[in-house]
């Protein structure tokens, strides 16, 4: 497999996104280019289609309208740059397996039908493991772990996959202190070496904190760009509407007081 | 007990018997390890449960009571039940349970209806379809074993090829979509091989008992490993002893229908496995919690001093 590093093309193009659910927009004429190398934060309110967004993007739901491009070519040719962590409640924990062979399961793209996982495999999932801090944990059964650790097995589970591209859903959603850490500083290593990442966020908080660039939703895209300048308590407003009381307080209340002033 | 051995071995009607229903046993329990696990169980029952009105057809058809023939007829109908109830769940607002139970009984009432309109057509023939409602593993011939076997290796055959899609099909099957593998293809192939371990058991247990022998052994199963290839031998092999052993006692305790027997075996091993199986047991966390509480009494006045 060969990965140019150079690429011109952005690393994810949205062009007319539309998707439906029994004729009601879930999303509606997305546009959107997201930088190479960045930290993307999709924000928005429940129902807003965040997690509909980025699945659309990866074809798991049938699209209305609308063509995605990763790296300039259609997703199906760009798979392989592409990695996916899907929200953890997406799955059943009690799954007779442990963290080493779910790990593994972010191989099986490059290994192929019928290939089983071997030792270069466990290897590369070792090392995953070892990354997000849960070596110790490698065969344990998957129910035994705490929310925070199964969410760092997810994580591992997409470096396993070597992308380009990631595509996160809530990975920061209910999990403790220390797994946000060691998943900040995970996605702050990919970043350092190029990466793009996309990730689901809920917490405004820390999106100054944490990203680069900004994706405002509410089916459509309310504003896009980088961080310092979409962040506004305007953009907000517009994408959260009435909810918006509690959130001003936030916003005003702590570091992000220069915005809410520069947004009026 | 020896006599038993002996016959098993060399008495042509127990030979079939003790290897149809241990064949019955390990498909049922290998891909309804995956019924279970995708929380697909009822989907097991429903299929079985529609396969009736396909045997009762494919004879009228054919007025053939070959075992390919029925079986064929029930894989058709049972498909058919399973399709409509995932376009049921699919273009409706129905819920899952809904369209499982209106497809359940409607087959079945419908494959009932037949079936009494079969045995009042004076067709000397069809004497033995109704063990198709709770199985006779009596009536296994040689004939319906090769079918057995040449069915089960196939769903066999395709779980040990298909051993890790299956499990991320099982497991997250989004993630596997996203890989690049045709998940919905993975689910129709798995869909099938169900349908052909339910099929191929419908002779001895019965349409209406059926979807225990994928349940059973896989819940059993469940609670001695965490490790999905050990779940799957073990269920196999929980299913086959149930199997031969409800079928033994069947046959030889003449006129006991062979489905309520294996039935009674396989959740002997249920039984027995919820409660004493090590970590996931109940009999075992009883006594762990008793011994915990009691060891927090006995810090407590540490504690508060």
């Amino acid at each position: 497999m060969t990965i140019a590093t150079s690429h011109k093309d952005a690393p994810v193009a949205v062009r007319d996104l539309t998707v439906a659910y029994r004729e009601a927009p879930v999303l509606w004429d997305i546009d959107l280019t997201f930088p190479e190398g960045q930290m993307v934060a999709i924000v928005g309110p429940n129902g807003a289609g965040k997690s509909t967004l980025i699945k659309a993007i990866l074809n798991l739901v049938p699209s209305t309208s609308g063509t995605i491009s990763i790296f300039g070519k259609p997703y199906p040719q760009q798979r392989q740059l592409v990695g996916y962590v899907p929200q953890r409640g997406s799955v059943d924990w009690d799954f007779p397996t442990n963290a080493l062979d779910v790990v593994q399961m972010g191989l099986y793209g490059q290994l192929g039908w019928i290939r089983r996982p071997g030792k270069r495999e466990r290897a590369i999932a070792m090392e995953c493991l070892e990354k997000v801090g849960m070596a110790d944990f490698a065969h344990r059964q998957i129910s035994q772990l705490s929310g925070g650790q199964q969410q760092r097995v997810f994580l591992a589970r997409a470096l396993a996959q070597d992308a380009q591209v990631y595509f996160m859903d809530e990975p920061f959603a209910g999990v403790d202190a220390t797994t946000e850490r060691a998943i900040i500083d995970v996605l702050r290593e990919l970043r350092s070496r190029g990466r793009t990442l996309v990730v689901v966020h809920h917490d405004l908080e820390t999106v100054r904190e944490y990203f680069d660039w900004l994706v405002l939703l509410n089916i459509r895209v309310i504003a896009t760009g980088p961080v310092e300048t979409t962040f506004t308590l305007d953009n907000l407003q517009a994408t959260y509407g009435g909810r918006m009381a509690l959130l001003g307080d936030t916003l005003t209340a702590d570091r992000s007081a220069a915005v809410a002033a520069a947004g009026d | 007990m020896p006599d038993l051995l002996h016959d098993v071995i060399f008495d042509y009607t127990l030979r079939n018997v003790a290897l149809g229903s241990a064949l019955l046993g390990i498909v049922g329990g290998v891909l309804g390890t995956f019924a279970v696990l995708r929380r697909q169980g009822l989907l097991g029952d429903a299929l079985a449960h529609a396969a009736l009105p396909g045997i009762v057809l494919a004879f009228m058809l054919t007025g053939s009571k070959a075992s390919i023939v029925l079986m064929l007829g029930a894989a058709i109908s049972g498909w058919l039940g399973t399709l409509l109830i995932i376009r049921i769940v699919q273009d409706t607002r129905l819920s899952e349970d809904a369209a499982l139970g209106v497809i359940l009984t409607v087959f079945f009432g419908l494959g009932v209806v037949l079936l009494t309109h079969v045995q009042h057509s004076n067709n000397a023939n069809q004497a033995g379809l109704d063990q198709y409602l709770f199985g006779q593993a009596a009536t296994l011939v040689e004939e319906n074993v090769i079918t057995m076997a040449a069915l089960g290796s196939v769903a066999l055959f395709l779980v040990a090829l298909l051993f890790k899609e299956f499990k991320l099909l099982s497991f997250d099957p989004e993630f596997g979509a996203s890989l690049g593998y045709p998940m919905r293809g993975l689910n129709v192939l798995l869909t099938s091989s169900i349908v052909i371990a339910v099929v191929i058991g419908l002779q001895t247990v019965g349409v209406v008992l059926m979807a225990a022998m994928l349940i059973a052994p896989a819940a059993a199963a469940r609670q001695w490993t965490n490790r999905l290839g050990v779940m799957l031998a073990l269920s196999g092999l929980f299913g086959a002893s149930a199997g031969v052993a409800g079928a033994m006692i069947s046959v030889t305790a003449r006129r006991v229908p062979t489905g309520p027997m294996i039935i009674l075996c396989i959740t002997a091993i249920v039984v027995v496995s919820i409660l004493f199986a090590p970590e996931r047991g109940i009999v075992w966390d009883a006594i762990r919690r008793r011994r915990m509480r009691r060891a927090a009494l006995a810090r407590g006045p540490e504690v508060a001093a």
